[in-house]
């Protein structure tokens, strides 16, 4: 459904993304959870912007539903069923908690005319658990509250892929479980998820497959399980002094048996 | 042809001058203070006066106005502006723009428009065939130096780092310690000291009339958009060339053409490369 | 909602009424009030509504006025000169909306401000087409003051009316949604699926076509058009202040805003001669500091706090 051909992204001198491919919710695979993983700094939310066009690809092709859209604008990417959360959430903060999910309906999700559109949302709001809150302006919502917001509003889009960049950032323990819930409901209904994490209990609970972006180059993808003992994750997460550490005191265990 | 250029460099000079003050109050503050133009007018009219009335050569008379002006928009930076300073662009400029109503009928009333001009009868001085006004060497030359130690003060002493920092990173300096009000007004104070000082020296080369407060914030605004803003060899730069055009523009299209010549040429740089030929970014 | 429709029908009303309840002087103020009501109107399609602040309204003015006047003198009839300087301008605006609205707030406001006086020195230039610095005649409309008076007032009471209604509808679409999306918060209405260069060139242009209408119109009223009039940095500046008055972003708050710079401007002026222009500046210092929001939206516990902070300071 999303692959992503050789893509690179330069600022200035600096590669943010470098020579990246992969490919996700591909035929059969619909509703696949794939998580992207990384150390700060990696290029996982610039790999999104490039995919959603919010900045233009240095060198490489990016295809949705096998169409070329590696020059698309983040518009055109919106109404083609591509759909992107903020690490820092971004919504029409005058708005109300209504409003701002019934625009995700009403400019890509499909919807008819404004009403159709605020009955969209509704049930979208409904879903993450926002309904009561619905006439609350958007700027007086507690964080958690704010980036259930911001899922409804990207599901209100009637996305085939959603990306998910850090969606559980400042949440606590009970928050999280309750978020990873919503997103097997949403991975359930054929959407196919590309979520960015740190919390590694989240990744390996959810994702089907991880993808682990260092320095801008994908340096390993496969399962949860294959990719934590991957040597160059490993070392990528802990550096090479920690990681050859590591590695000795492995090696030393083992031929102790 | 070499005449031009002559005119332009000088021409340059002034307007370096003339924009640097307004380029660190918008690169710094976020601020378009409107008012910039009429506080050079007021400030060569000031200087006319003092020097119509007690014959004190206007280089004299350079040091006091531009203590005045500092006093005179740091209070109002302080007092007044720095209460709407983080509403958005619409707001403060239209709070300048108001204020500056205020001072240009002040000085209506008060001066007249009349064009003044401080004649200061040095004659001038002829190389190869070009003619340079002495008292127009002598402003373009003040107006570089004083804009040199601007820039020094920027660089070297802790309140002129201080604003640096502030307009790189509001945010961040403010952790750092820095009083930002206080920072705000001494940009201020800074920029209408060195309206000041540029309104002395154009006194000296051209007729000052209020008039003209308006095309002197144009200029300014063209200076800033060539050069980038908030920084000192930015508004040099913009000075420099817009200097450079007028002259060139007025030799090739007529003097009323070369005004024009400028502002299309802000245009184009606004499309392409907003920043400034500098790439000094300013805010949104 | 309603309120606002009642609120523009009152005003509209008493506007319209005027030859018949009041003398010259009053019809003249009211057709001065319809029309600085039409020019709010239309600033507040990008300056309100998507917040992008434009101070280019003078140059649609400015090209209106123009482009009227010369097909007027052209021999074309009044009505047909009007509708075509809309058209002219309407094209102008798209083209500068496309080329100008890359770039956000500060710089979109002076490269607005830049347009008027590069259209201002182009016209005072180009002497052989547009009379240059010393203006343009246009042909007195026959009947006596009495019958122009009123032929002016009611076309500018329709513009008024054009421009309030478009204003209803830009208000109640998703259009209007969109535009208010775009200005909240840019990057987040991208993402959403608005076409965002598209949406804010419409608005542009939207907020171009009506003072292009006026700018003809005022041209055939007052028979003489100078670039530094109809071109006026001016007019430019004082037309968002009637929206930030009256309350940007609502549907009623130019018309309101208008009705009471214009009342107050003409009272001042009449008193103040001298110092009209330092009394109006005053007026602009004090709305910026108790009115934020403008008259609509005045929050008056706010407000009285405000002023009792003020008298303890």
């Amino acid at each position: 459904m999303l692959e992503v051909r050789n893509l690179t992204k330069n600022f200035g001198g600096i590669a943010a993304v470098n020579n990246v491919s992969f490919s996700i919710g591909a035929e059969g695979n619909k509703g696949e959870i794939v998580g992207l993983i990384g150390p700060n700094g990696a290029g996982k939310t610039t790999l999104i912007n490039v995919i959603t066009g919010v900045h233009p690809a240095s060198s490489g092709n990016i295809f949705f539903e096998g169409r070329d859209i590696t020059t698309q604008k983040p518009w055109q990417c919106a109404r083609s069923g591509l759909a992107r959360t903020f690490q820092i959430v971004q919504p029409f903060p005058a708005m109300t908690v209504l409003e701002n999910v019934t625009a995700g309906a009403l400019f890509s999700g499909g919807a008819v005319n404004k009403l159709d559109a605020e009955r969209i949302a509704l049930g979208h709001l409904e879903f993450v658990g926002l309904a009561h809150e619905a006439q609350r302006l958007a700027s007086t919502l507690t964080l958690p509250s704010r980036k259930k917001l911001e899922l409804a509003k990207s599901l209100a889009m009637n996305p085939r892929v959603l990306m998910l960049d850090e969606v559980n950032a400042g949440l606590n323990t009970g928050e999280i479980d309750k978020a990873l819930e919503l997103m097997n409901s949403i991975a359930a209904s054929g959407v196919t998820i590309l979520i960015v994490e740190h919390l590694m209990k989240v990744v390996f609970s959810l994702c089907h497959k991880v993808l682990v972006l260092h320095h801008g180059e994908l340096i390993a993808e496969g399962v949860p399980r294959e990719v934590a003992k991957d040597a160059k994750v490993v070392e990528a997460y802990l550096g090479h002094k920690f990681a050859s550490k590591l590695q000795k005191m492995d090696a030393g265990a083992s031929s102790n048996v | 042809m070499l005449q031009a250029l002559a005119n332009g460099l000088m021409l340059g000079g002034l307007y370096a001058c003339i924009a640097v003050g307004f380029s660190l109050v918008w690169g710094v503050l976020n601020i378009i203070n409107m008012m910039h133009g009429s506080l050079i007018i007021f400030a060569g009219y000031v200087t006319y006066f003092i020097w119509y009335g007690t014959k004190l050569s206007p280089i004299v008379l350079l040091l006091p106005v531009i203590i005045a002006l500092f006093i005179f928009g740091y209070l109002l930076q302080y007092l007044v502006i720095n209460r709407v300073v983080k509403r958005p662009v619409l707001t403060t400029l239209t709070l300048t723009f108001g204020l500056d109503m205020i001072l240009y009928n002040f000085m209506n009333s008060f001066f007249e428009a009349t064009p003044r001009r401080i004649s200061l009868n040095w004659g001038s001085f002829t190389i190869a065939d070009i003619v340079l006004p002495i008292d127009r060497l002598v402003a373009m030359a003040l107006a570089f130096i004083l804009t040199f130690v601007l820039y020094l003060l920027l660089r070297t002493s802790k309140v002129g780092r201080a604003i640096v920092a502030v307009r790189m990173d509001r945010d961040a300096a403010s952790l750092m310690g820095i009083q930002i009000p206080q920072i705000y007004a001494i940009t201020f104070g800074l920029g209408a000291a060195m309206a000041g000082a540029c309104g002395v020296l154009f006194a000296v080369a051209f007729p000052v009339t209020t008039n003209i407060s308006g095309l002197l914030l144009g200029k300014a605004f063209v200076i800033c958009v060539i050069g980038g803003l908030g920084s000192v060899p930015g508004a040099l730069i913009g000075g420099l060339a817009l200097g450079l055009i007028e002259s060139f523009g007025s030799h090739w299209f007529g003097p009323q053409n070369a005004i024009t010549i400028g502002f299309i040429l802000m245009l184009i740089l606004l499309m392409v490369r907003p920043t400034g030929l500098l790439g000094v970014k300013g805010y949104e | 909602m309603n309120k606002s429709i009642t609120a523009f029908l009152l005003v509209f009303i008493t506007l319209a009424a005027m030859p018949f309840i009041a003398d010259n002087y009053f019809v003249k103020l009211a057709t001065f009030i319809a029309m600085y009501s039409a020019l709010a109107l239309s600033w507040n399609f990008i300056g309100g509504f998507t917040g992008y602040p434009s101070f280019a309204t003078a140059a649609f003015i400015g090209l209106g006025s123009y482009a009227g006047a010369i097909l007027q003198n052209a021999g074309i009839n009044l009505v047909t000169a009007w509708v075509f300087a809309s058209i002219i301008t309407i094209i102008f605006a798209a083209f500068l909306g496309f080329a100008i609205l890359r770039v956000k707030g500060h710089y979109f406001a002076v490269g607005s401000i830049a347009v008027v006086e590069v259209l201002r020195l182009i016209t005072s230039s180009w002497s052989s087409f547009t009379g240059g610095g010393d203006g343009l005649n246009v042909k007195i409309m026959e009947g006596g003051p009495d019958f122009a008076g009123r032929v002016f007032l009611y076309a500018m009471l329709c513009v008024m009316l054009l421009a309030f209604l478009t204003t209803l509808w830009v208000d109640r679409s998703k259009f209007g949604f969109g535009l208010k999306a775009i200005k909240q918060n840019e990057d987040a209405a991208d993402m959403v699926g608005i076409n965002v260069t598209i949406y804010k060139i419409a608005a542009f242009s939207l907020s171009a076509v009506f003072c292009g209408t006026t700018g003809a119109i005022y041209a055939s009223w007052i028979g003489y058009i100078a670039p530094v009039d109809a071109f006026s940095i001016l007019t430019t500046l004082k037309v968002p202040v009637m929206v930030l008055l009256g309350g940007e972003g609502t549907v009623f708050g130019p018309v309101l805003g208008a009705l009471v710079f214009v009342i107050l401007e003409e009272s001042v002026w009449a008193h103040f001669l001298e110092a009209n222009q330092a009394i109006l500046g005053l007026i602009i210092v004090f709305l910026i500091f108790f009115l934020p929001g403008g008259i609509l939206k005045i929050d008056y516990r706010k407000l009285l706090a405000k002023i009792r902070g003020v008298k303890g300071a």
